[in-house]
């Protein structure tokens, strides 16, 4: 076995053996042969822990959710499952209160995406030129990402109180300051929306900025000599090497939007939240969902909210699919 | 235009790579790969407003928390700090269990944290060095788990977790969390270009089997990147809201569990709430402090929303 030659695989068996004496070859072949099966069972065995874990929390539940919304569970007693087939969707399609989550959940996700995105073009855009004290920009730009929804929401209820409110006090100024942000239809999502952007932008802005370090120089100099503006090679040089990035963050964005729970839930504070507001007018699916299943203890439609945002997201993901085809395809 | 030289030191990100192989491409952490225009006064001016908005909520979490309720609330709002922070810190630690949540979220954090980066780490040494069958697809299986909300699962998780007796315990949070997606993933991508293939033979050649290669040759080459993937999946667990908040109880809260919970109680003080996402907050500010550059670095290299 030559040694030298550095292989590409790294379960090669260990050079040994031939220079062995035949007294110990017998020794030698079951030696070998727990090699071979340390090389060939290892691989397996580091990976397994990711799969389990990911089987018993994560896989088997999502199967066991379809299985659980065909019945009827109490939080009282959830040993006792009774089947009651398809009453539970049948019980939440015709609620009202889950299409207003259901266009909550995505007006929210629309709002809160697409400034949140742009901005974190912009900003990287910024962060990319020669700066003095950079890091000090990054990091500061990313330090909402250390606050938990829970704190970032409670501040902002704070922030977007109507009465002694921080921002109404700052649009008194402009004549404009006795808006009850968390009561208004659009208020509300525009209060909710913040948060998300506030906690969300450095974050993609980070990544963009990643993005855009790995543009080669070459392309830059090529536009600036056929006489580019900067404006010109942003938008023909930066956004075209970025699509794979942008297209990935809005695929991120979006699932994330899926699962708002905290800010709204937390954005009045006291009892308000499990109902979304009054008139259930930030309400997202996940607090429907929570409604449902622990403030109500109706675990079955609950769990039938959960194969609908299941059923969502998978219409989510093939818009996003075709998009991404239809992007790929006219660039070309 | 410059053109920066190749073998100008990295301003941020992962530290330096083993020094077994010189790096042959420019890394793209390098503040030199992309466009390196001179800033103007308009991108300070810019940045400077961006970062007064991205603090400015955590100042005001200060001031709010050092304040009586009625001055928070005021028609003109404290801007300054009062003198209130300890009595409210003092009330929200009795009121909230703060005590207990916290020793529960370091417990919470502090278990996860250890065996994502352990398990990881493996897992991403085997994706990233080892051939085996079904390895590609296997990987797509894990990259794919990234889309999947915790949303879809947990109504059965949280029947499995009473079946078990763990029901409100901290079992059913550390648990589903041991292992994630994004580590695997990220430990991959740093050992695929981190550990030549020539260290892992040497090792073999030296008679050592695959766990003892782990032990001294990929710990010791993936220590730059498990800091980093310690610290994100810390900040995460600490601030890990959905599915604690259903899991857990008053009784045996994480902080943002308590945190949660004390807002929406019938009454709740705001000045006390505020001292209580202070206390949940300020441990992870410290941190971003003073690991902020290598977290910046981790972010910038993992690209993936967890």
């Amino acid at each position: 076995m030559a040694t030298s030659t550095p292989t590409r695989d790294a379960y090669a068996p260990p050079p040994r053996g031939s220079q062995h004496t035949p007294a110990d070859a017998r020794r030698q072949t079951w030696r070998s042969r727990l090699w071979r099966f340390d090389d060939k069972a290892s691989p397996y065995a580091y990976i397994a822990p990711f799969f389990l874990v990911f089987g018993a929390f994560g896989l088997y539940p999502l199967v066991y959710t379809g299985w659980i919304a065909l019945h009827r569970v109490e939080m009282t007693g959830m040993n006792q499952m009774e089947w009651v087939g398809w009453d539970n969707f049948d019980r939440i399609l015709h609620d009202s209160e889950f299409w207003t989550a259901v266009s909550n959940t995505f007006l929210i996700g629309v709002m809160s995406t697409v400034p949140q995105l742009l901005v974190a073009l912009g900003l990287a855009h910024l962060l990319n030129y020669k700066l003095r004290a950079s890091t000090f920009w990054r990091t500061v730009v990313l330090t909402p990402y250390a606050t938990s929804v829970a704190s970032a929401a409670l501040v902002f209820a704070l922030v977007f109180r109507a009465d002694g409110g921080l921002l109404n006090w700052a649009l008194h100024f402009v004549g404009l300051g006795d808006t009850n942000w968390a009561n208004g239809h659009w208020t509300s999502k525009i209060a909710i929306s913040v948060i998300v952007i506030w906690r969300w932008t450095g974050y993609n802005t980070l990544i963009y900025l990643a993005a855009m370090q790995a543009v080669p120089s070459d392309l830059y100099e090529a536009a600036s000599l056929d006489g580019a503006s900067r404006w010109q090679q942003f938008r023909k040089v930066t956004i075209p090497s970025l699509r794979p990035t942008i297209l990935f963050t809005i695929v991120i964005s979006t699932i994330g939007s899926m699962q708002l729970f905290g800010e709204p839930l937390l954005l009045e504070g006291g009892t308000l939240g499990a109902t979304g507001g009054n008139e259930n007018q930030y309400e997202t699916l996940s607090v429907y969902l929570y409604n449902y299943g622990w403030n109500l203890g109706h675990l079955g439609p609950a769990a039938a909210v959960a194969w609908a945002m299941l059923a969502l997201l998978l219409i989510i993901a093939a818009v996003n699919w075709l998009i991404g085809r239809f992007v790929r395809t006219s660039a070309v | 235009m410059t053109i920066t030289s190749p073998t100008k030191a990295p301003e941020l990100g992962l530290p330096a790579r083993s020094a077994h192989r010189a790096p042959k491409r420019a890394s793209r952490f390098k503040p030199g790969a992309g466009q390196q225009l001179k800033g103007g006064p308009f991108a300070y001016i810019a940045l400077a407003v961006v970062g007064i908005g991205s603090l400015l909520p955590l100042y005001w979490t200060l001031v709010a928390a050092s304040h009586t309720q009625d001055e928070v609330l005021a028609t003109t709002p404290p801007f300054l700090p009062g003198d209130r922070l300890f009595h409210n810190l003092d009330a929200a630690w009795t009121q909230a269990h703060l005590g207990k949540a916290i020793v529960n979220s370091v417990i919470v954090a502090g278990c996860i944290t250890a065996a994502t980066l352990f398990f990881c780490t493996l897992a991403g040494y085997a994706f990233a060095k080892m051939r085996f069958r079904g390895r590609g697809a296997l990987m797509t299986g894990v990259i794919l788990t990234l889309t999947i909300p915790p949303q879809l699962s947990v109504v059965p998780l949280f029947m499995m977790m009473a079946d078990l007796g763990w029901g409100g315990n901290l079992e059913s949070v550390i648990f589903p969390t041991l292992v994630s997606a994004f580590g695997v993933f990220f430990m991959r991508q740093y050992l695929s270009e981190a550990l030549p293939y020539e260290l892992i033979e040497a090792a073999k050649i030296d008679g050592a089997n695959n766990f003892r290669i782990v032990l001294s040759v990929v710990l010791p080459v993936a220590r730059p990147a498990m800091m980093v993937l310690g610290m994100l999946t810390f900040v995460q667990a600490w601030n890990d809201f959905f599915w604690p908040y259903l899991a857990l109880n008053q009784q045996n809260p994480t902080l943002q569990v308590a945190l949660g919970q004390l807002s929406a109680s019938y009454t709740p003080d705001t000045s006390i709430v505020m001292a209580g996402a202070l206390i949940s907050t300020l441990p992870l500010l410290v941190v971003f402090v003073v690991f902020g550059k290598q977290i910046v670095g981790g972010i910038m290299s993992g690209a993936v929303k967890g």
